[in-house]
C-alpha cells in the first residue's frame, strides 16, 4: 500500500474515467399507493471529465436522480452506468461507494470531528492508508486548496459556510472518486461568497479533473461552471434541454457578462421558466 | 475567503482583573439579610430558626472538625455516584437499542412506558423488600431515578442521527459496526449529556428523600434527625450542605460534558 497515496491524483488526461450513462431511468414512488412519478425515461450520456450542471425546478427529480446515482436510492426502471459498469439497475440493490461522493447542500461534515479527521475519514475507513499516511496526504490537500491546513484542527461548527463546503468537497475529492456529486452545495450562501465559491471549484476541477453532476436551481451558475447544462422539466422529471456551453475556460469573473454567456442564457431561461411556472401552477392546485 | 478566516482566529479578549459580578454578590448577601432579619424580628414561622450567623457559628463549632458530619457527605456522594453511574451504564445501551432496533423497541418499550410514570420514592417499599441490605435499595432507588430520563434522552438522541452522515458513511465504505462506533455513538453524545445533566440533578433529590424515609446515614437522614431532635441548626446545616453537595456534582457532570464534546468549545 505504499504507492496508495500517489495513485490519489492521476495525471490528468490519463485514465479517464468517469463515464457516466443514464439510460431511460424511471423512479415511481410508492407504486401501489400515491405512485408519484419523480423520474420518466430519463437518459443522460456524461463523457469522463465533463462537467454537467442539472437546473430545475424544486421537486423536479433533480435530487432523486443525484440519490440514485450516489446509491442512496433505488430506480424502477431503466438502468445507469460508470465506465460501463453497472451501478443501478432495477434490481432493488444499494451500491453507494467511495467512487461516488456526495456534497450536500446543508453541509454534512461530521460535527465531532476535526476539519482533519473529516478529511481523512474515506481513506482510514477503507483500510486504504495508515493513519500517517492519511495525515499527511489530508494535510497536503488542504494546503493546496487555498491554504486550509491552518484550520486543520478546528472543528466545522467553528466555520463560515463556505470553508466547510471546500473542506466537504476535499472530503469527497480525498477519496480518488470517479465521479464527484453536488447537491445545490453553495444554495444558502450570499451571492459573493458563492462567486467565490464558484471559483474555487472551478479551481478544483482543473486541478483534478473529476468528472461533475452539479444540482442547482439557479441557471447563472450552472451555465457558468458547466460544459453541459440539462434542464429537467418539472415531475414527473426528465430531459428538457441540454445545453452545451461552448464558453472557453478558464472562466472568470468577465465570462458572465460576455456575448456568448447572455446567449446561451436566453436559450435556457424560458425553457427553465416554463417548467418553474408549471411546478408553481401544480403546486396551487395541490394546496387547493 | 477572509470572511470565513475571522471566526476562527477570534479569540475572547481576557480581562486582567477577574469581574466580581455585583448583582450575584448582592443578592446572596441580601438572602441572609433577610433571613437574619426575619429571624431577629420574629415573623411567624422563623421564631424556631437560628440566625445564619448562630447557625454558621454551630457549624465551624461543632460540625467542621465532626468526622460524623463529612461520613454523612461521603455516605451520601456515593448512593448518588453508584446510583448515577449504573443508570448510565445501563440507561445509554438501552437507549440506543431502544432507537435503532424496531424489534427491541416494540417487544420492550411498552413495558418501559409503563414503569417509568412511577416515581422513584414509590419503589422505596418494594426496593426494601427486595434488596438484601439497606445500602443497595437506597442505591437502587438513586439508580431509578436517573435511568429513565438517561434512556429516554439516548432514544431521542438517536433520531437526531442525520441521514446524510450515514449515507457519507456507507458511501465511503464504513461497516456496520464502524458506523455504529464512528457516526451514531457520536451523533448521540449530545443527548447522552442531556441525560446526564438531567440524571444528576434527580439523583440528588430522590437520594435525599430515601435517605429520609429509609436510612439512617447520609445527609438527607442528618437533616431529617436535625428536626427530630429540635435542633434547627442541624437542619440548616444539613440543607446548605445538600445545596453544595448538588452544585458540586453538577459542575463535575459539567466538567464531564465538555471533555466529552470537544467539538461544541467555542460555540
Amino acid at each position: 500500500m505504499t504507492d496508495a497515496a500517489a495513485s490519489i491524483d492521476p495525471p490528468r488526461n490519463s485514465s479517464r474515467l468517469g463515464h457516466l450513462s443514464v439510460q431511460q431511468v424511471d423512479k415511481v414512488y410508492d407504486p401501489d399507493g400515491a405512485h408519484v412519478v419523480a423520474l420518466e425515461k430519463c437518459s443522460l450520456e456524461i463523457p469522463a471529465g465533463d462537467f454537467i450542471a442539472i437546473v430545475g425546478p424544486s421537486g423536479c427529480g433533480k435530487s432523486t436522480l443525484l440519490n440514485i446515482l450516489a446509491g442512496f436510492d433505488t430506480l424502477t426502471g431503466g438502468r445507469v452506468l460508470l465506465d460501463g459498469e453497472p451501478l443501478a439497475t432495477t434490481d432493488g440493490s444499494l451500491s453507494p461507494g467511495p467512487d461516488r461522493v456526495v456534497v450536500f447542500q446543508n453541509g454534512a461534515l461530521f460535527p465531532w470531528k476535526t476539519v482533519l479527521e473529516n478529511v481523512i475519514y474515506g481513506p482510514l475507513v477503507q483500510g486504504r492508508m495508515n493513519q500517517a499516511e492519511a495525515v499527511e496526504k489530508g494535510m497536503e490537500m488542504l494546503a493546496q486548496s487555498g491554504g486550509l491546513d491552518r484550520i486543520a484542527r478546528s472543528y466545522p461548527g467553528q466555520l463560515s459556510s463556505g470553508m466547510q463546503r471546500r473542506v466537504e468537497i476535499l472530503r469527497a475529492l480525498v477519496n480518488n472518486p470517479r465521479i464527484l456529486l453536488l447537491d445545490e452545495p453553495f444554495r444558502a450562501m450570499d451571492t459573493v461568497s458563492k462567486t467565490t465559491m464558484h471559483q474555487h471549484l472551478l479551481d478544483i476541477y482543473d486541478q483534478y479533473h473529476k468528472t461533475v453532476f452539479f444540482i442547482t436551481h439557479d441557471l447563472d451558475e450552472a451555465i457558468f461552471l458547466a460544459d453541459t447544462v440539462v434542464v429537467l422539466t418539472t415531475r414527473p422529471g426528465t430531459i428538457k434541454l441540454r445545453l452545451e456551453v461552448d464558453l472557453p475556460r478558464p472562466r472568470n469573473r468577465d465570462t458572465i457578462t460576455s456575448h456568448r454567456f447572455l446567449e446561451l442564457k436566453q436559450q435556457a431561461v424560458s425553457a427553465v421558466h416554463e417548467e418553474a411556472r408549471k411546478a408553481f401552477e401544480r403546486g396551487e392546485r395541490e394546496l387547493a | 475567503m477572509s470572511d470565513a478566516t475571522t471566526t476562527s482566529r477570534v479569540a475572547p479578549r481576557k480581562r486582567r482583573i477577574p469581574r466580581i459580578r455585583w448583582r450575584g454578590a448582592a443578592s446572596i448577601a441580601s438572602f441572609f439579610v433577610l433571613w437574619h432579619l426575619a429571624v431577629v424580628t420574629g415573623i411567624s414561622g422563623f421564631a424556631e430558626l437560628p440566625t445564619p450567623v448562630a447557625t454558621l457559628r454551630a457549624f465551624f463549632a461543632e460540625y467542621i472538625t465532626d468526622a460524623g458530619y463529612w461520613h454523612s457527605w461521603l455516605v451520601s456522594f456515593k448512593r448518588v455516584l453508584y446510583g448515577f453511574i449504573i443508570a448510565q451504564i445501563f440507561g445509554i445501551p438501552l437507549g440506543l437499542l431502544f432507537g435503532t432496533s424496531r424489534r427491541f423497541r416494540d417487544l420492550f418499550f411498552p413495558v418501559f412506558e409503563l414503569l417509568r410514570p412511577i416515581p422513584p420514592l414509590a419503589w422505596v417499599p418494594i426496593s426494601i423488600l427486595f434488596w438484601p441490605t439497606n445500602e443497595s435499595s437506597i442505591v437502587f432507588i438513586t439508580f431509578i431515578g436517573a435511568f429513565f430520563v438517561i434512556v429516554i434522552n439516548v432514544y431521542d438522541g438517536v433520531g437526531s442521527i442525520r441521514n446524510e452522515h450515514l449515507w457519507l458513511a456507507r458511501s465511503m465504505g464504513a461497516s456496520r459496526l464502524s458506523i455504529f462506533r464512528r457516526i451514531m455513538l457520536p451523533s448521540v453524545i449530545p443527548s447522552i449529556a442531556v441525560g446526564m445533566t438531567l440524571g444528576i440533578a434527580i439523583t440528588w433529590n430522590v437520594v435525599i428523600a430515601a435517605e429520609m424515609i429509609a436510612s439512617d446515614s447520609g445527609l438527607g437522614r442528618m437533616t431529617w434527625e436535625g428536626y427530630v431532635s429540635s435542633t434547627p441548626e442541624v437542619v440548616l446545616i444539613g440543607m446548605i450542605s445538600i445545596g453544595l453537595a448538588g452544585f458540586l456534582s453538577s459542575l463535575t457532570v459539567d466538567w464531564i460534558e465538555r471533555r466529552m464534546m470537544p467539538w461544541q468549545r467555542n460555540r
